[in-house]
């Protein structure tokens, strides 16, 4: 029973902390309890949940993907193109890059596996050729006036009559986020990633599909980078090559908050969208108390991952 | 012959003077020098210059990564010891009885040693968390760039702070013996490294530690001592780029200061034959793939190629030297060039 309990501590400590800081936020300031300003968590940050969902699976199996904030940039860019100069419906666009961003993914994967490279070199040679395609269709932002596109941006669905509304990009990122835990704990694929982020080695001995599960992680997390960027492109209603600039740190940061091991084998796809909403509350203090500038986001952030790395390695010896 | 043909400089050396060729023949002023107001002047030069401060981050990032580590909080490191300097430094023009003097906040030497320091405590605390507390290197350092990042435009409060005080310029514009300063930092950095990890224990130590760490430790080496002090160094010559940088352009830049420059430095290493597995590491490599880096860069602005497609450019060449760089790919290419012979009896 003991044990069981010490899996999910990580966890727990996520919710904890994000409980705490939203009652901190809800004692200190005025208006900050109320539903609206929680489902703007889940709005403003739809594509950092997205992307979290494909990061988590790539670190549970031990390796990680530096190209998701250029592979969005690259699907705003595209889309954008599309839309705007080429006169494709959103029917016809997102399609086809969603398509662009899971092959992109699988390009990568079949490098890594292949050719056994590491992922850290590959998703940073793929991090330079997605912001570099960006800048062949065009160095300025293209920004999107398609009618489809802003219905769909601007679509806002009440919970209930007059009450706190949530977009399309919000259900999205929860949609995703059942599907990762569904993928993690009920299917072959989730138990193979477990298992090869424990051990690779012995993932092989045991006969598991390893080749092909890695080169599926990294294309299910090209998927999810290209859906993050067309919930970005509503979001931003613009295509650009400096959209979701160092995005995969955040991700990252999201990840381990969320209690994921960096080592693999070890993590909650659920910690995940914690981490994401620990990182967004942070900075919906800090928009709330208005005296502190946007920068101690960052240092906020940098102190809470060192808190989260230590507590991590204090679980892994106590192992 | 065949010594040549292995040689680990090899490659990076074929690349380089590739890049150069393909400079000289699109622009034919390209190996020109002119001596002027003392100074040399020409394209080769200006590489150099620009390539110094690369150069500096590469050579701490090679010892980092010869012991199996990687340090991503480099770019960060720099804006914030250029940050320090700057603000330390400031300055303005006073006129004194006609005689225009420099007024610095503090002593030049005062705020080059602290920004230094900083820069310093900056790879202490990464070697600290990698070695004592046994965080992976990735994540450890990843903590110090996103803070430090903060960190720094806490410093110049989201500004870029300009310098007014003339006699720090030289650091990244002045000249000796006709050529940039920034040149001699680089190469006396670049020797006495050199002397260092050949002339003493420490560069098999460091290779020891790469390639093993545990069997490093059972064979008496202070592992831990000696993965502080490299990313210790590490910070610090991330801190003496800073200031050549800050010099350079006359101001610090918080939030621009050393951006990505993390991964150009992983990139002129890897390009230096230096494996990111840790072990065997070539210092002269790693120089090498900050000046294939900056020819790449100056070839691509001479040739009249569009600036945007550099990053395309850099993937591609990731792409290639990584390639060659894996085992399995050179005998998948091997497979595919040699046929196994008709029949298959073997």
């Amino acid at each position: 029973m003991r044990r069981v309990d010490a899996r999910f501590v990580p966890l727990l400590g996520t919710v904890a902390v994000f409980l705490l800081t939203a009652g901190y936020g809800s004692f200190a300031y005025t208006s900050f309890f109320s539903p609206q300003v929680f489902l703007n968590l889940l709005i403003d940050n739809a594509f950092l949940c997205i992307v979290g969902v494909g990061m988590t699976f790539v670190i549970l199996s031990g390796g990680i993907d530096l190209s998701v904030g250029s592979v969005i940039a690259l699907t705003t860019m595209v889309s954008a193109a599309l839309v705007e100069q080429h006169h494709w419906s959103v029917a016809q666009a997102i399609p086809v890059v969603l398509v662009m961003g899971t092959a992109f993914g699988a390009f990568m994967g079949w490098l890594i596996q292949r050719f056994r490279l590491q992922p850290f070199i590959v998703t940073l040679a793929g991090m330079f050729l997605a912001r570099g395609l960006c800048y062949l269709i065009s160095i300025d932002s293209i920004s999107i006036t398609d009618a489809a596109y802003t219905t769909i941006a601007q679509a806002r669905l009440s919970l209930w009559a007059d009450g706190p509304s949530i977009t399309v990009g919000a259900l999205l990122a929860l949609g995703m986020v059942a599907l990762g835990i569904w993928l993690a704990h009920a299917t072959e694929f989730g138990r193979t990633v477990y298992a090869i982020g424990g051990s690779e080695a012995s993932a092989l001995l045991m006969g598991l599909p390893v080749a092909r599960t890695t080169v599926l992680v990294y294309t299910f997390s090209g998927f999810c980078s290209a859906l993050a960027g067309v919930v970005f492109t509503f979001y931003m209603l613009s295509g650009y090559g400096l959209h979701a600039v160092g995005l995969e740190l955040d991700a990252i940061a999201a990840v381990v908050i969320g209690g994921t091991l960096l080592s693999g084998g070890v993590g909650y796809v659920a910690g995940t969208l914690f981490g994401v909403l620990i990182l967004g509350i942070i900075q919906t203090l800090i928009a709330f108390d208005g005296s502190l500038s946007s920068w101690w986001t960052r240092i906020v952030i940098g102190g809470l991952l060192f808190v989260f790395c230590l507590l991590q390695r204090g679980f892994e010896s106590r192992r | 012959m065949q010594r040549l043909l292995r040689h680990h400089l090899l490659w990076p050396v074929v690349t380089l003077v590739l890049l150069l060729a393909v400079n000289a023949a699109f622009n034919p002023g390209f190996w020109q020098l002119q001596w002027r107001d003392g100074h040399l002047y020409g394209s080769v030069v200006d590489i150099l210059n620009r390539a110094a401060p690369l150069a500096l981050v590469a050579l701490g990032m090679t010892l980092v990564i010869a012991t199996r580590g990687i340090d991503i909080s480099v770019g960060a490191t720099v804006a914030i010891a250029a940050a320090v300097a700057a603000l330390m430094i400031g300055g303005e023009l006073v006129v004194k009885d006609g005689v225009q003097t420099h007024v610095s906040r503090f002593p030049m030497s005062v705020a080059i040693v602290a920004a230094l320091a900083v820069a310093a405590l900056c790879g202490l605390w990464n070697g600290l968390l990698v070695a004592k507390v046994g965080m992976q290197p990735i994540i450890a350092t990843l903590i110090l760039m996103v803070a430090g990042r903060g960190a720094a435009q806490l410093l110049t409060g989201g500004q870029i702070i300009t310098v007014y005080y003339a006699p720090f310029f030289f650091l990244g514009n002045g000249f000796l013996l006709g050529l940039p300063f920034a040149v001699f930092i680089a190469a006396a950095v670049w020797g006495a490294l050199h002397l260092l990890v050949t002339r003493t224990a420490l560069g098999l130590f460091i290779q020891s530690i790469g390639i093993n760490p545990a069997a490093a430790r059972l064979a008496g080496l202070h592992e831990r001592l000696i993965t502080v002090c490299v990313y210790t160094f590490c910070g610090l010559a991330a801190g003496v780029a800073g200031l050549v940088i800050s010099s350079n352009v006359k101001s610090a830049d918080g939030n621009n200061a050393g951006m990505l420059m993390e991964l150009d430095a992983i990139l002129a290493v890897t390009l230096g034959g230096t494996l990111l597995t840790g072990g065997r590491f070539s210092l002269a490599g790693s120089v090498l793939g900050a000046l294939i880096i900056q020819t790449l860069t100056s070839t691509i602005y001479s040739i009249g190629v569009p600036p945007e497609i550099n990053m395309v450019v850099k993937a591609a060449v990731v792409f290639v030297v990584m390639l060659m760089q894996s085992a399995e790919f050179r005998a998948a290419v091997r497979g595919w060039v040699v046929r196994p012979a008709a029949g298959g009896v073997r």
